[in-house]
């Protein structure tokens, strides 16, 4: 049971120069805590991340599950869209878990919703239902190996359709759920509510490639 | 393999709630001015605390062509309310197709000794507390979130306060206490002494805790979750303040930033001069039989 609750986090990267990379996570609204822990298990120094300044120090991003409508406005609100996107294009690895994928995709199907545009695919929201159809299921994902991930899908969207240069590296039910565009990362399910860390890890993966 | 209403994707969304504002609305119209303010979920209600406490007689879960207008009208999940033990209401608002269900005691109980089996239930469930005792009977039913019962419709942050204050402080004295005492302490908090263990050992609830009742201010959603709370419920302080657009918006960014008080500046000055909260009733001043809090212990 990897649920992990207390207080919601304050900003926490260290803006010291010379500290140690740190993977940040936005903590404008959504469970940071648990992708936090999720990475410091994986072996990383993760931190929260609300401001431009603490953006600028982080050498990966985390966005981690949420409210896509709340994030997208906040991240406007708060002026750091932009510089967001000028992170991810200069080459910072961005994994964006279900609201996450949402904000980061390049469209969202049916609704006039804004994104970061950094993700070349268009999304469903909640493509599997409401909340009554939540689920944990037992994905195969090739590139973690053969032991199926247990993936945990809440109010969960899936691809609808992907460009050229991503690359679909899990589906279930004739849908995309994990995808991979150079160094960005979207995954329809939350591993950071499962003690499974090969995701996290796997995501580490690509600070180091 | 795929299951569903799983303790894990239940307590899962309230997880995804956190660092949130969940708005009370009255209409699909609110519903939406709520989601462009940046609430991660509404809660779809008939009337708001402030109303039913002024209007007296009895509360009932929310007339559903209205839940279902509201459920319509937004992207963001929306939840409604049954009154506490009420199985018939609650069992309804899941086929519905509710995303979260508050057993509430905003709502006169249906049920004056019982609340629901709520593990029974496919959709989570979002039940009051006032202290740690009465949070752990709460999860030990089911319930997948915990907030605050605080005193809703008042304007008046005090009871939050005591609730939040109380449910911390419970949850220290535990993580300090030592083993042979555990049992004890479970017998005296009411509580499952497997939910005493957990808090004991990790220092937190096994779910989710926001703040709910009396939320007036962006400095009030501050102050909240300095005091612990994951998130925060407004029920009356939007749309009985004079600027609801306003509050709403500046009440989510004092609650992202709560820890910035330069940001909670900013979030309250741009309400602006004219800017009133909603009108506050002193607790003290309020018969016993009038409280709403003390409902469903």
């Amino acid at each position: 049971m990897a649920s992990i609750c207390g207080r919601f986090p304050r900003a926490s990267c260290s803006l010291r120069v010379g500290s140690k990379p740190q993977v940040g996570v936005l903590a404008l609204q959504g469970d940071v805590d648990e992708h936090i822990a999720a990475l410091e298990r994986a072996g990383a120094k993760a931190c929260a991340v609300k401001t431009r300044a603490a953006l600028d120090v982080c050498a990966a991003l985390v966005i981690p599950g949420g409210e896509s409508t709340t994030v997208i406005k906040l991240l406007d609100r708060f002026a750091l869209a932009d510089p967001l996107r000028e992170r991810v294009r200069e080459g910072m690895p961005l994994w964006g878990t279900c609201m996450g994928m949402i904000v980061t995709a390049r469209a969202v199907v049916g609704l006039d919703q804004p994104t970061l545009g950094l993700l070349d695919v268009s999304v469903r929201r909640n493509a599997f239902g409401r909340q009554n159809d939540s689920a944990e299921v037992d994905l195969p994902i090739p590139v973690l190996g053969a032991e199926p991930f247990p993936a945990i899908f809440i109010r969960a969207p899936w691809i609808e359709s992907a460009g050229a240069e991503v690359e679909v590296l899990a589906s279930y039910g004739g849908h995309g759920v994990m995808v991979r565009q150079g160094r960005v990362l979207g995954t329809s399910f939350h591993p950071e509510l499962t003690a499974d860390p090969r995701l996290h890890r796997y995501f580490l993966g690509m600070l180091a490639s | 393999m795929e299951q569903k209403g799983t303790l894990t994707v239940k307590r899962g969304l309230a997880q995804m709630l956190k660092g949130g504002v969940i708005m009370d609305v009255v209409t699909p119209e609110q519903a939406v001015i709520a989601q462009e303010a940046g609430a991660v979920a509404v809660m779809a209600l008939e009337r708001i605390p402030a109303d039913i406490r002024a209007m007296g007689g009895v509360a009932r879960m929310s007339n559903l062509e209205l839940i279902r207008s509201i459920m319509d009208a937004v992207t963001i999940p929306v939840m409604a309310k049954v009154r506490i033990g009420h199985i018939a209401e609650a069992q309804v608002l899941q086929a519905l197709g509710v995303d979260f269900i508050d057993e509430s005691e905003v709502l006169t109980p249906a049920d004056d000794k019982f609340h629901l089996a709520k593990n029974d239930y496919t959709t989570p469930f979002v039940c009051g507390a006032r202290d740690l005792g009465e949070a752990l009977r709460r999860i030990a039913e089911g319930a997948a979130m915990i907030r605050s019962k605080g005193e809703a419709g008042s304007g008046n942050i005090v009871e939050a306060v005591r609730h939040m204050r109380a449910i911390g402080d419970g949850i220290r004295e535990l993580t300090v206490a030592p083993k042979e005492e555990l049992v004890s302490r479970a017998r005296d908090l009411g509580a499952p002494l497997d939910l005493v263990t957990y808090v004991a050992e990790n220092g937190k609830l096994p779910v989710v805790l926001f703040c709910a009742g009396g939320v007036s201010t962006p400095a009030d959603a501050s102050l909240m979750m300095q005091l612990g709370a994951e998130g925060i419920f407004v029920g009356s302080g939007i749309f009985k303040s004079n600027d609801p657009k306003a509050f709403s918006k500046a009440i989510v960014a004092a609650t992202t930033h709560y820890d910035d008080p330069q940001a909670v500046v900013e979030a309250s000055l741009s309400l602006g001069r004219e800017a009133t909260a909603m009108d506050g009733i002193d607790l003290r001043k309020v018969p016993e039989s009038e409280l709403l809090a003390s409902r469903g212990v």
